[in-house]
């Protein structure tokens, strides 16, 4: 028991994280408008929340329109219920800017915001347009809804979820393939048969955790940028990365001698690994890629990973990598008593 | 160990001048594939395909002129190499050897492919900037090449072998070697284009240092 404590936790780290990654609620958001254009005078448009609570928390629902340094609020609003609502603009003819940021705030829902909700039509871009005297905003009761959720970004949507399977099965495959690495190196400085062995059971069940890792991207890939697979050098390079391991299998199992199977299979892990680190780590930060901390995209850490995702990215991390080092020795076990028997 | 290194070194140069159709099958090779992709395009529409044409039929040639280097060693000749020279030696012999004999391929694919699928891509290229390309690809080709050659040979099953794994480590080489060619031929100014050719020789030097260190656990035998 006191030996297997990590295998209960990373058991149970990654219930929690399948628990909490699939069943927490996202952030209350506004999903879309309807017509997503705004012209001079009366304008009625239908706007979509999502997660939201409209009618429940419509004594204190404030809405209204940010145009350069202008705010416009609706003469008329309808919420039809707690999803949906119906609102009438009055537009100038004259606007700041092109496009118009969305504002809704209650006390329930705290304050959403679409940017670029709505673009001009046929009105006149100005620098500066005279306002009112007054604002038509009231100060804001709350700015945070409350409970536990995940962001609610454009685009992303619910697909968010996918950053806690996508990117652990990476890094379980990172650890998993630089075990390998490391027994690789150990025997070809003592050529013991049972180093080979653990090479191959770590590289094959990182391997696993590789094509989880394609699997659940590519999905995310076609929710996010509308193809199963993009030309991006960090999917290009994973994609090498795969190869080189069937590489790797291909040469173990063309050679029968065992010991010259694990010499040549640990030669080209360690030669390979290192170029595919390269290629993977190294070259895709010199050019451009829609992996976010890539090529001027911003990184997780800056806007997308609140804390809330914190709280079930980390132990998901740890879980898949408990869980790959747990089949790993699963596998040594089996191999070993196969050896024995094979021996004796 | 110099003096190790350019025997073997003019060992293999004696031993290619002697069997003079072997190399030139490589040249065949090269020649053929030429002529393969200049019946299948006849005419070449941009730069960028010439370019990638061009450096897939090298790669190719280079799989076929690197996969020599150790299967021509028999393995008696190869015992009498081991009890005479270092293993470090016999590495950075094959690798200069086989980055001469890739350098002089490029060079007689680049006339023939010229020659067939037009010089149009040439008309506006920056000509020291191509030969560094030549160079440094040779360089970067045989640096990788030459230790998968080494394993290829020591398998049971050499030629199939040597693509499978050598495909995956040479082909992020590759596509910046293929970048670093099409600047070149757009005319873009080696003041611009200088990272690529850092990043090539980094790439290389990383390749040729892993081979040093790996190459004496393959020869022990």
């Amino acid at each position: 028991m006191a030996r297997n404590w990590w295998k209960i936790l990373s058991a149970l780290l990654a219930i929690f994280s399948l628990i909490a990654g699939l069943k927490t609620p996202l952030a209350p958001g506004i999903h879309r408008v309807s017509p997503d254009r705004l012209s001079y005078g009366v304008n009625q448009v239908e706007i979509l929340g999502y997660n939201t609570r409209f009618s429940e928390a419509e004594s204190s629902l404030q809405l209204w329109l940010q145009n350069g340094s202008t705010s416009i609020c609706p003469y008329e609003r309808v919420v039809v219920d707690d999803q949906r609502m119906r609102v009438t603009f009055s537009i100038p003819e004259k606007v700041e800017d092109s496009f118009f940021h969305l504002y809704i705030n209650n006390d329930l829902d705290g304050t959403m915001m679409l940017e670029s909700a709505f673009l001009h039509k046929n009105l006149t871009v100005v620098e500066y347009v005279e306002k009112d005297a007054q604002s038509c905003l009231q100060p804001l009761s709350t700015q945070e809804a409350g409970g536990f959720h995940f962001p609610n970004q454009s685009i992303l949507n619910e697909s968010i979820r996918n950053l806690f399977f996508h990117v652990p099965s990476w890094f379980a495959m990172m650890f998993l393939m630089s075990v390998s690495l490391f027994y690789s190196i150990k025997h070809l400085r003592s050529g013991g048969l049972r180093e080979d062995v653990f090479a191959e059971n770590a590289a094959r069940v990182g391997l696993v955790f590789a094509a989880a890792g394609l699997l659940t991207g590519s999905v995310w890939a076609r929710f996010t940028w509308g193809a199963w697979w993009v030309s991006d050098p960090r999917l290009n390079g994973a994609a090498l990365g795969v190869l080189v391991y069937l590489a790797y299998f291909v040469l173990k199992s063309s050679v029968n001698d065992s010991q010259k199977s694990g010499r040549l299979g640990a030669v080209y892990n360690i030669f390979a690994y290192t170029m595919m680190m390269l290629f993977i780590m190294v070259l895709p930060r010199l050019t451009d890629s829609l992996h976010p901390g890539v090529g001027g995209n911003p990184a997780f850490s800056q806007y997308d990973l609140d804390d809330n995702m914190r709280l079930v990215f980390y132990p998901a991390v740890l879980a898949w990598i408990g869980i790959g080092v747990w089949i790993f020795q699963l596998r040594n076990r089996m191999a070993m008593i196969e050896l024995k028997r094979n021996y004796a | 160990m110099w003096s190790e290194v350019w025997a073997i070194l003019g060992k293999d140069l004696r031993m290619e001048w002697r069997q003079r159709h072997a190399i030139g099958s490589v040249f065949l090779y090269v020649a053929a594939a030429v002529f393969v992709a200049y019946l299948g395009f006849r005419q070449m529409a941009d730069i960028a395909s010439w370019n990638a044409l061009f450096w897939i039929i090298v790669l190719f040639s280079a799989f076929n002129a690197a996969a020599r280097s150790f299967s021509t060693e028999v393995a008696g000749r190869r015992l009498y190499l081991y009890t005479l020279a270092r293993p470090e030696a016999v590495i950075i012999a094959k690798f200069i050897y086989n980055a001469f004999v890739l350098l002089v391929m490029v060079l007689a694919s680049f006339i023939v492919y010229t020659l067939t699928l037009g010089s149009f891509a040439l008309e506006e290229a920056h000509l020291p900037t191509l030969c560094a390309v030549w160079i440094l690809g040779s360089i970067g080709l045989s640096a990788v090449l030459t230790l998968v050659s080494a394993l290829a040979a020591q398998s049971d099953q050499n030629i199939g072998l040597m693509a499978i794994l050598g495909l995956p480590v040479i082909l992020p080489f590759l596509l910046l070697l293929m970048r670093f060619s099409k600047n070149a031929l757009d005319g873009i100014a080696w003041s611009v284009n200088s990272t690529y050719a850092w990043q090539l020789l980094s790439v290389s030097l990383l390749s040729l240092a892993l081979s040093y260190i790996l190459f004496p656990y393959l020869w022990r035998e």
